[in-house]
């Protein structure tokens, strides 16, 4: 896969970025880097290594299933920007 | 051209833990909103998500229930898309290491038929917040008590062939999460939600057509009308020359029609990845062996007993073991009541299933308890009364929670089955219907029902049944 300007741009607006031509042109730049070094490392014998989901050799601790959470809606919501009724509100996502 | 239709179905189970997946909130429903979402659940910075235990025992007693491989070793992922009701940014899900992977269910079909439909995987993930669009003008409303939420996301294999089909293994799947207790089923609620993937090819194609997936589905009957709609849609499109195209469609109940929501090309981009603040899970054997001892009898199993033990047809096992709260309700009435399992059937999927949908009431919910039903059978059993005065009692039960015996006293119902006093009324009605006596005697035996229903209406339609026929028959004979 080839890093160009195009694809950069995809990828910042499904990440909502807005990105200026320069940065483009250095993400593409930076980007490809990237995966040169991912190519280089695909050349590396990994038939006998398990892949790795997480760095820690550790597995996932589990919780009870208890509700231990107090409701502190109104601390939250005195730090949003808009409310009403209990809801949050945000910009129009529906037409 | 003969077309074939091609259904996948993915259905998203909210597990009825007391609390979310990832945080301690309580998941319970309709409360004020944003009451239950705390910084977890808004995505606040510097938080961490920690697994609730019960959340991953549900998914592997589902894995159990429907003989499915369990992912030793699963693995979370994030899924990445912007929208109000996902507060991160990501929705935590799982990928390519789901905690349940390949299983079937067996689908009963009408006129006795089966078919065995695959389940490609099931994944463990937390439920988004909701929406309100129309309350505030030019902004949307964010609810986040429901963010969190478990949800196992169950997907078939596109193994259905027809909306009948998919009902079906929808219901089956309802019924199952349902019986082993992970899940409450209530799709008013939105806790059992189904997506649709839906696809038509010419009759004898190997490969699939274009699919849409067809959302917004919140009941069986809209189900079945969704799919049949897309199914008519699709074929208007390849036969008018133009292509179906990979999408999205919201199916609008009250039009009876779907429409595009959106076109899957860029949305479909989540750029999974693993979540760095989750370690992978794993299911040790002693947590397996635990669970297995647990598991409740399952539908199929239930059925084929029911077939077996209590010489039920095959549909009517079927409709008694769908839901383990009708099939407890009918065992118990038997078993209570020493009466024959026939006589439970016929009353329980007839007179009482024909009040609960008069009432729209759940089993559940509904005034007769099943030891007030074994009262009313055990009644009727030992010929207290008849089938008939049992309807009558049955609708007192109903109406003010009484048992049989309260009703059979209170109202004076009881059965007559004192020989002498049938007989009695029985020589009233002839003495005061002569002309009718001589032509049954000349031989117009359908009288014979007139003469019934005139000692019947004697008796306040206490007489017993049997008694009176076989008495009246002498009678008449002179």
């Amino acid at each position: 896969m080839t890093v160009d300007s195009k694809l950069v741009g995809e990828i910042a607006h499904l990440a909502r970025l807005d990105l200026d031509e320069t940065s483009v042109a250095n993400y593409a730049r930076e980007m490809a880097g990237v995966l040169a070094l991912a190519r280089q490392m695909e050349d590396v014998d990994t038939d006998a290594v398990e892949p790795m989901a997480h760095p820690l050799h550790a597995v996932q601790p589990l919780r009870a299933d208890e509700v231990t959470e107090i409701d502190q809606r109104d601390e939250f919501q005195a730090i949003a920007p808009a409310v009403d009724d209990g809801l949050y509100l945000v910009p129009q996502v529906i037409e | 051209m003969q077309w074939e239709t091609v259904i996948g179905l993915e259905i998203h189970a909210q597990l009825a833990t007391r609390s979310k997946i990832f945080s301690a909130s309580s998941t319970t429903f309709g409360s004020a909103p944003n009451s239950q979402a705390n910084a977890v659940d808004l995505g606040m910075p510097g938080v961490l998500p920690v697994l609730n235990r019960e959340a991953v025992a549900m998914a592997v007693k589902f894995a159990l229930a429907t003989g499915a491989e369990i992912g030793r070793r699963s693995v979370f992922a994030r899924k990445n898309y912007f929208y109000p009701d996902l507060p991160k940014g990501y929705q935590i899900s799982q990928f390519e290491l789901p905690i349940v992977g390949a299983g079937e269910v067996r689908i009963e079909l009408e006129e006795g038929e089966e078919k065995v439909i695959g389940l490609t995987r099931a994944h463990l993930e937390e439920d988004a917040g909701k929406s309100v669009h129309d309350a505030f003008p030019g902004k949307t409303g964010v609810d986040l008590n429901r963010a969190g939420t478990p949800l196992l996301e169950i997907v078939s294999e596109p193994d259905m062939r027809s909306a009948r089909e998919a009902v079906a293994y929808a219901r089956k799947i309802h019924s199952l999460v349902r019986y082993i207790d992970i899940c409450d089923g209530n799709m008013q609620e939105g806790s059992f939600r189904c997506d649709a993937n839906v696809s038509i090819r010419p009759v004898g194609q190997a490969e699939y057509g274009t699919r849409a997936e067809i959302k917004n589905i919140n009941s069986f009957r809209f189900l079945e009308r969704a799919i049949n709609f897309e199914v008519e849609r699709q074929i208007d499109v390849l036969e008018s020359g133009a292509e179906v195209i990979q999408e999205t469609r919201l199916y609008d109940a009250d039009r009876d029609e779907t429409r595009s929501m959106r076109s899957k090309e860029e949305a479909n981009d989540y750029r999974y990845f693993p979540d760095p603040d989750l370690l992978p899970v794993e299911i040790e054997d002693s947590l397996i062996e635990s669970l297995r001892a647990t598991m409740p009898e399952l539908p199929e199993q239930r059925r084929q007993r029911f077939i077996t033990d209590y010489e039920l047809s095959a549909y009517d096992a079927g409709v008694l073991t769908a839901d383990r709260a009708t099939a407890d309700f009918f065992e118990q009435g038997i078993e209570q009541s020493g009466a024959p399992a026939r006589l439970a059937c016929s009353w329980l999927t007839g007179e009482v299933f024909s009040r609960l949908n008069r009432d729209s009431l759940e089993l559940s919910d509904a005034p007769l308890k099943a030891d007030g039903f074994a009262n009313l059978l055990a009644r009727m059993h030992d010929n207290t009364i008849s089938g008939k005065i049992a309807k009558q009692v049955l609708d007192h039960m109903w109406a003010d929670g009484s048992s049989a015996d309260e009703v059979i006293d209170r109202e004076g119902l009881r059965q007559i089955s004192d020989s002498s006093a049938i007989e009695k009324m029985i020589d009233d009605v002839i003495a005061a219907n002569p002309s009718q006596l001589a032509e049954y005697r000349g031989g117009k035996d359908k009288l014979l029902g007139y003469f019934v229903g005139q000692v019947m209406k004697a008796s306040k339609g206490k007489a017993n049944p049997g008694q009176l026929n076989e008495l009246l028959r002498d009678k008449l004979q002179g």
